[in-house]
């Protein structure tokens, strides 16, 4: 997939190797520019109404320079020369070690490397198509059940460019398209409102609504809601949990995702520091961090800082294999980026992120798992998370989940978090399932950025986890 | 606003002055920048400067909204925001209520959001007070270890002209320092956090931002997880601004039009304990986040929510008032140029009761005290009402405070823990968010752990 060739730049490569060249003009050993050009459309729909069709531009640059272990970074709108010094020259001063002189920059031929392949951009389909899905949605969704009072919906599509270079001579560039469709809904019954939710996102073009039926995720969204009002108290206490494919990468995201960023393990802020080698989770985990991963919402061709995606084993047989890296960690350490270096945007500055997280298939049967637990909870659909990496403590939501009742699975639960220590729980991964699927698109929220990140496992049972609800 | 940019109000001007026939038109424009510095172990890790401006236009046309948005304020971007945003305008739906704010004659009330010695503070001394704070920090307890330590500062200027008479401008800035800390006992690890923000760098506590990021990292150490049981707890300041801010979106005038509201036709009824009151007053400057005006250009004002815990009124935004057949109450959002106005609590107060907390705590013969939660996000669903975190905390016996306790989740519904309200504290905290802090009993709330 992995090819090398030249494409029309964002900025003329001379004015690059002359922007890089001030940003070392103060004695940094390493300035880098990260440039992006992204057009995006959105649309939403609520209460039956197209309420607003919205475009929107953001366009601009990021400098860094790094002097020893001071980062400096400015960022501008101004694509001009003029503008990029400018930016160069602030981010030098940020640096400033008390050194100086003449830096010259050269770069080699522009790298690209594409994991997707986009077929119908979305810049040539008519918006009017685009609000047309919404439509589908709401009609399906009100279809399912007199009881659904409310459907929102929101179609979303963006294609970023983006060019990085740096005084090592590295100049990349990607182009990352993304769509989106979500659709949240509400059913109203004797005891209350209750609300479902889906989405559906892959980076590639309009094609996806060629390979996915929306009105099959409005009735799943619409379908949740509806199932929930029946749904009785969530159990308290702890107890074993099945997770449904695809549903739960979220708990891996959250138990030891974040934990193996080596920006934290770096400053020992990981309950997974010192831990290489040794074994971290139960032996039928194998997790991997894969930003290569065809049209999946974590899946990059080059991360931030111009570094190609790669498929990064994390955990193998249980035993920890490796963290994730960026430019400043690796460099650190002595050793190669994993394309995880990543940011939100030119005004932010890269740090280690994930792409998407998985967990490899087991060879259980799913319905054996669900045969083979007499009391505990099947979650079909996990919500967000959120983690303390230095304890490992985290909290995730489930929001569509049965209790599961001599093998077999019974009455809907109301929604809450569910609690576990991240370490403790992926040892007690007893049962994986041979049925791996990813998950649904999410962001993923660190330091005040979002990325977006795929994840994704076979059905699996945690022996125990501790579920918040309110019954006894 | 106080005070005018007359600069970013001649463009916005300049937008709307382009209206067609039958046309309403809102431009937005804004700029700012910031500075961050952050510390680790006495180095520089790293300093960020920069600057961001944009503008947004809505164009309203025979009831169909469209909207553009770009990240620059280049005369030829806005020509083609104007251009773009005129043409998404086909795709949208009559809706018999859309529209921009008009002027309503409700008078702004003055406050200071610039501060002079804020915008020429020299970039040393910020690194200066970073590199003090993580020291500060690590001398309060020798357990603790630094992740980060953190300045940030920030000044924008925002201008709104409308074709229906709205013409806004103003400026403001503001800055805080944060630390960030772990602190180790063995083989276990926990993370703590401290902060202070000020109009200028020398309102700033460090002292209190160090002990509050040394404590909250040290008091979980050798903390178990607790029995499952139904108790009473007490929330934190911090806990309970979280708590309360969650309330906004059931307050929301544009959830109750479209039927999302839990408080929906609850309207003059009780819904929380006759001791709970609850303002939301932008025009104390006392609040984080006070304004003047709020995200249409309307004057920011006091509004009573919910008063002796009977249900008063929602907040509105011009369009969720057209449809509810009243008055906007100057509560329209606006998280900047990329998007156009939503509805929301602006600055949430809930009326201290006049214990302090320790003799909230001494009343207690079975509970908890919450110091934080984790997956609001996650774990409570505004709609249902379905409440359920993650937890931290001391357990509280016989009226005095116990073992730290962790790895728990409490429980309940947001409209059964309003009802429970037992007592409140007097030790108001105007923390960095959208609502007050103060100490809040809430009793039979499930608490889950092993």
């Amino acid at each position: 997939m992995s090819k090398t060739q030249t494409v029309e730049p964002l900025v003329a490569p001379d004015v690059l190797e002359r922007v890089l060249a001030k940003g070392r003009s103060t004695g940094a050993e390493f300035s880098e520019i990260y440039i992006e050009d992204k057009r995006s459309t959105s649309a939403g729909l609520d209460d039956g109404k197209v309420e607003q069709v919205t475009s929107g531009r953001d366009r601009g640059a990021g400098i860094r320079v790094v002097s020893g272990e001071t980062t400096g970074f400015a960022h501008t709108s101004d694509l001009s020369e003029r503008g990029l010094l400018a930016a160069a020259e602030a981010a030098a001063l940020a640096a400033k070690q008390g050194g100086g002189g003449v830096h010259k920059v050269q770069l080699g031929d522009v790298l690209r490397h594409s994991v997707n392949t986009v077929k119908l951009s979305p810049d040539a389909v008519e918006k009017s198509r685009k609000v047309e899905l919404l439509k589908r949605v709401d009609a399906a969704a009100r279809a399912v059940n007199a009881s659904i009072v409310q459907v929102s919906a929101g179609y979303g599509d963006s294609r970023k460019r983006i060019m990085i270079a740096n005084s090592n001579g590295v100049l990349s560039a990607d182009e990352q398209v993304r769509t989106l469709l979500r659709v949240s809904v509400v059913a109203t019954g004797d005891g209350g409102m209750q609300t479902g939710y889906d989405s559906l996102g892959h980076t590639i073009g309009f094609e996806m609504f060629d390979e996915n039926d929306v009105e099959e995720l409005a009735i799943r969204a619409a379908k949740q809601a509806v199932t929930k009002l029946s749904a009785r108290p969530a159990p308290s206490g702890a107890m074993p949990v099945v997770i449904k494919r695809g549903s739960g990468g979220v708990l891996f995201h959250e138990a030891c995702g974040h934990g193996l960023e080596a920006d934290l393990v770096g400053k020992s802020a990981s309950v997974y520091r010192g831990k290489m080698g040794e074994l971290v989770a139960s032996p039928l985990v194998t997790l991997v961090d894969d930003g290569t991963m065809t049209a999946e919402w974590g899946a990059i061709g080059i991360d931030d800082e111009g570094h190609p995606s790669q498929r990064n084993t994390l955990i193998k047989d249980g035993v920890l294999t490796d963290y994730m890296w960026d430019y400043l960690r690796a460099r650190k350490e002595g050793r190669a980026q994993s394309g995880n270096g990543r940011r939100q945007s030119y005004q932010h500055l890269p740090m280690v992120r994930m792409t998407n997280t998985f967990v490899l298939n087991g060879k259980e049967e799913p319905d054996d798992i669900i045969r083979d637990t007499k009391h505990g909870v099947y979650i079909a659909k996990l919500g967000g998370g959120q983690v303390d990496t230095a304890s490992g403590d985290f909290v995730f939501g489930m929001t569509e989940a049965y209790l599961i009742e001599n093998g077999e699975i019974t009455e809907p639960l109301r929604e809450g978090n569910l609690i576990g220590n991240g370490p403790e729980v992926l040892k007690d991964i007893d049962l994986l399932g041979n049925d791996f699927a990813m998950g649904n698109p999410g962001t993923c929220g660190k330091d005040g950025q979002g990325v977006p990140v795929g994840d994704g496992q076979p059905t699996l049972r945690v022996r125990s986890l501790t579920i918040g609800g309110t019954a006894a | 606003m106080s005070v005018g940019v007359p600069e970013l109000q001649s463009l916005a001007d300049s937008v709307v002055e382009q209206a067609k026939p039958g046309e309403q038109i809102e431009a937005y424009v804004s700029r700012g920048g910031e500075t961050s510095v952050r510390v680790y172990e006495g180095e520089l890790e790293h300093f960020v400067s920069a600057q961001s401006e944009g503008v947004g236009i809505r164009i309203i046309k025979d009831g169909r909204t469209g909207f553009a948005y770009a990240g620059t304020l280049e005369p030829s971007a806005i020509a083609e925001v104007l251009a773009e945003a005129r043409d998404n305008i086909q795709f949208g739906t009559v809706d018999q209520w859309a529209g921009l704010a008009e002027p309503d004659g409700v008078a702004q009330i003055p406050q200071k959001f610039w501060d002079e010695e804020l915008a020429n503070y020299p970039t040393d001394k910020k690194i200066e007070i970073t590199k003090e704070l993580e020291k500060l920090t690590l001398a309060a307890d020798a357990r603790v270890r630094s992740e980060q330590s953190n300045y940030e500062d920030g000044w924008a200027e925002t201008a709104v002209s409308t074709t229906t008479g709205i013409r806004e401008s103003g400026r403001g800035n503001s800055c805080y320092v944060s630390v960030a800390t772990l602190a180790d006992d063995g083989d276990e690890a926990q993370t703590g956090f401290g902060f202070s923000v000020g109009d200028s760098p020398k309102e700033f506590d460090l002292n209190k931002a160090a002990r509050e990021a040394a404590d909250r990292a040290t008091r979980l150490l050798g903390a178990t997880k607790p029995a499952s049981k139904s108790v009473t707890i007490v929330l934190d300041p911090y806990v309970t601004s979280q708590f309360v801010s969650i309330l906004s979106s059931a307050l929301n005038g544009e959830n109750l039009a479209k039927g999302r509201s839990l408080f929906r036709d609850r309207l003059n009824e009780q819904v929380a304990d006759p001791r709970f009151t609850l303002v939301d007053d932008p025009t104390n400057p006392l609040a984080y986040t006070a304004t003047d005006i709020d995200g249409e250009g309307l004057a920011a004002r006091r509004n009573i929510l919910i008063e002796n815990g009977v249900l008063k009124k929602f907040v509105h935004s011009s369009y969720s008032a057209r449809r509810m057949n009243t008055k906007s109450t100057g509560n329209a959002t606006r998280g900047g140029f990329m998007g156009g106005p939503g509805v929301g609590c602006l600055a949430m107060q809930v009326q201290p009761g006049n214990k302090t907390q320790a003799e909230l705590i001494s009343a207690i013969d079975d509970g908890v005290l919450i110091q934080d939660v984790s997956g609001m996000h996650s774990g409570v669903n505004t709609i249902s009402g379905d409440f359920s975190t993650g937890a931290s905390g001391i357990v509280i016996k016989n009226g005095t405070l116990g073992a730290p306790i962790r790895e728990f989740t409490i429980a309940s519904t947001l409209q059964k823990m309003l009802l429970n309200i037992v007592d409140l504290g007097n030790d108001i905290d105007w923390l960095p968010m959208r609502a007050v802090g103060l100490s809040l009993v809430i009793s039979d709330v499930m608490m889950s752990g092993s």
